[in-house]
């Protein structure tokens, strides 16, 4: 492989990273309260209240039926307010974040529900409110799949990330596109997948480090 | 409440007498807990159908039922997790079935509680556990570590604070239960089947910890439980409640020693000696007559030789014995008399002395 072509490696890379990373923290910021929201309000929840949690369910369904592709070139427009411009590693963020963000939500949720009821029940019966209930109950308990979650979402953002390059943002993924697929240069097709693999078990080996010293179950 | 009502009813020593060693009556004192005519509907079912119950200061009430029989809805009741359809709950005199999440927050922290699963939280360490209802209430962090230390002392496991739960055995898990329970310095303790998943050796020292709790902080403690043996070992009082409705209230040596509803008979079968079928079926094959012979008092251990003496017979003990509940004597015998004795002439003797006495076999004058 040409030094060039090793320079476009790097820097491929480098985008992936900010790509995955900068859409995995804005889906963890947004999607958590929201997959909170949706266990808050649903049936038996600490805030029941059932309109609510299906308009939620609604939007985030309607968010997740969308193909990624489809959703990448939709919001051209919205990018193009958010950013400046509708090209881009930066560009390539915001629908990244708005596929994301349902996504983990749906998985926080699945972690919060899981959390015993008779949890709950103790700190009421102690006389908290439901403020208590998310601090030193919900989040505290449900942090392990929380942290294994956002691990699944990061995994996840570097697929979706590939498909970027359409609009112009770069990545691991656009590089093997044009230079491996279209190019037939199968050295660099086989060097991305090496690097994609290092990077996906990477992000795996920490999620699970982070899992095991933070449950106590 | 019905307590001196249903020492009326029972042949048994004076009321003065009966008095639980822990729960000094004083007539004049609010209830800790107080029901009238309470009723919660689940749909068809009457979950309670008309409960009227009173806890005295100090007392150590057992409300034992089957499942589904309405017991874990009444517990749930009495903190508000869980609302009557109508009836009056007084807490320490107040009235809560019309108070507001928001009021019942203030409520609650008067009232521990423990659980059948112990619902410690995973994620925090034993001393984190007990601490959280003083960060709940806002105790300052440097007193709550003090005070989850004097209760982790008074459980026996100061040296667990820093581990967490699930390093725990279900026994020690039980005791940072009651430790957290208590940590508010509530008025009333609830215990919801708090021994249902332990095994015996470990349920009888929750149990005591639980008297002991009772006796040295003066605490009232209500608790649910479908074991008799429960009830047996800490309370004072029992409750017997059935489809919703309590069934038999009283003291629990008087309502083991002479069970009236036929849910407290079932209830106490495990515990409460039977004639084994095989001996009643010998018995009735040979003719014999047996009588069942209940009796509470010092004269439970000397009505069988005195018996003897007084039909000039001697008198055959069968199966039965003496238990001890709650400094009472309870004897329970099953008798067969020699041939020749008069029957009637012993009944006379045995009711006499205050004994319940029924006969089984061949009986033609039946009491």
């Amino acid at each position: 492989m040409s030094p060039i072509l090793f320079d476009l490696l790097l820097r491929s890379l480098w985008e992936t990273v900010l790509m995955t990373l900068a859409s995995g923290i804005i889906s963890l910021v947004a999607g958590l309260p929201l997959g909170l929201a949706l266990v808050m309000t649903g049936k038996g929840g600490i805030s029941e209240n059932l309109w609510v949690n299906r308009v939620l369910g609604a939007v985030v369904n309607g968010f997740r039926s969308v193909p990624f592709i489809i959703l990448l070139v939709a919001l051209i427009p919205v990018t193009r307010v958010i950013v400046g411009s509708s090209i881009g590693t930066w560009a390539a963020i915001v629908p990244l974040s708005i596929a994301a963000t349902p996504y983990y939500a749906r998985i926080a949720e699945v972690s919060l529900r899981d959390v015993d009821r008779g949890l709950i029940e103790a700190v009421r019966s102690m006389g908290g409110n439901r403020w208590t209930i998310v601090r030193e109950v919900l989040l505290p308990e449900a942090l392990p799949g929380i942290v294994a979650g956002f691990t699944v979402t990061l995994v996840t953002l570097i697929g979706a990330s590939a498909m970027a390059g359409a609009i112009g943002a770069g990545g691991l993924g656009d590089l093997a596109i044009r230079y491996g697929y279209q190019r037939f240069e199968t050295s660099v097709m086989i060097a991305v997948v090496v690097v994609l693999i290092v990077l996906v078990c990477a992000i795996q080996w920490i999620g699970d480090r982070l899992v095991d010293r933070l449950d106590h179950r | 409440m019905t307590m001196t009502a249903s020492a009326e009813t029972r042949a048994a020593p004076t009321d003065a007498d009966i008095r639980p060693v822990s729960g000094v009556a004083q007539a004049a004192e609010t209830p800790v807990v107080w029901l009238d005519g309470v009723f919660r509907h689940f749909g068809e079912t009457a979950a309670l159908d008309g409960i009227s119950l009173s806890v005295r200061k100090g007392e150590v009430l057992g409300i034992i039922g089957r499942s589904g029989a309405g017991k874990s809805t009444l517990i749930r009741c009495l903190n508000g997790l869980e609302r009557p359809d109508r009836g009056t709950i007084e807490i320490e005199g107040r009235d809560i079935t019309g108070l507001s999440e928001a009021e019942l927050q203030p409520l609650r922290r008067r009232i521990g509680m423990i659980f059948q699963h112990f619902n410690l939280l995973s994620a925090k360490t034993v001393a984190e556990n007990v601490m959280l209802p003083l960060k709940i209430e806002g105790m300052p962090r440097a007193q709550r570590r003090v005070r989850a230390a004097e209760l982790l002392d008074l459980v026996g496991l100061s040296s667990k604070a820093d581990a967490y739960p699930s390093a725990l055995s279900g026994g020690q898990k039980q005791r940072v239960g009651i430790a957290r329970a208590l940590a508010a310095r509530p008025a009333l303790l609830l215990s919801d089947e708090a021994t249902s998943a332990l095994d015996p050796e470990t349920t009888a020292s929750i149990l005591s910890l639980l008297k002991d709790i009772n006796t040295r902080l003066g605490l009232t403690i209500l608790l649910i439980t479908h074991e008799m043996e429960v009830v047996r070992g800490v309370a004072d009082r029992v409750a017997v409640i059935d489809a919703g409705k309590i069934v038999e209230d009283g003291p629990v040596w008087s309502v083991f020693s002479d069970p009236k509803a036929a849910t407290t008979k079932s209830l106490l079968g495990a515990i409460r000696p039977g004639l084994p079928p095989a001996i009643a079926a010998d018995l009735a094959a040979r003719g014999e007559q047996v009588l069942s012979v209940d009796l509470v008092g010092p004269e439970a251990s000397t009505l069988l030789p005195a018996l003897s003496i007084a039909l000039g017979a001697p008198v055959r003990l069968v199966h039965g014995g003496i238990d001890h509940i709650q400094g009472q004597s309870v004897g329970r015998f099953f008798i067969t008399l020699a041939p020749g004795a008069s029957l009637p002439q012993a009944i006379a003797f045995l009711t006499r002395h205050g004994a319940h006495v029924e006969t089984t076999g061949h009986v033609a004058d039946p009491v």
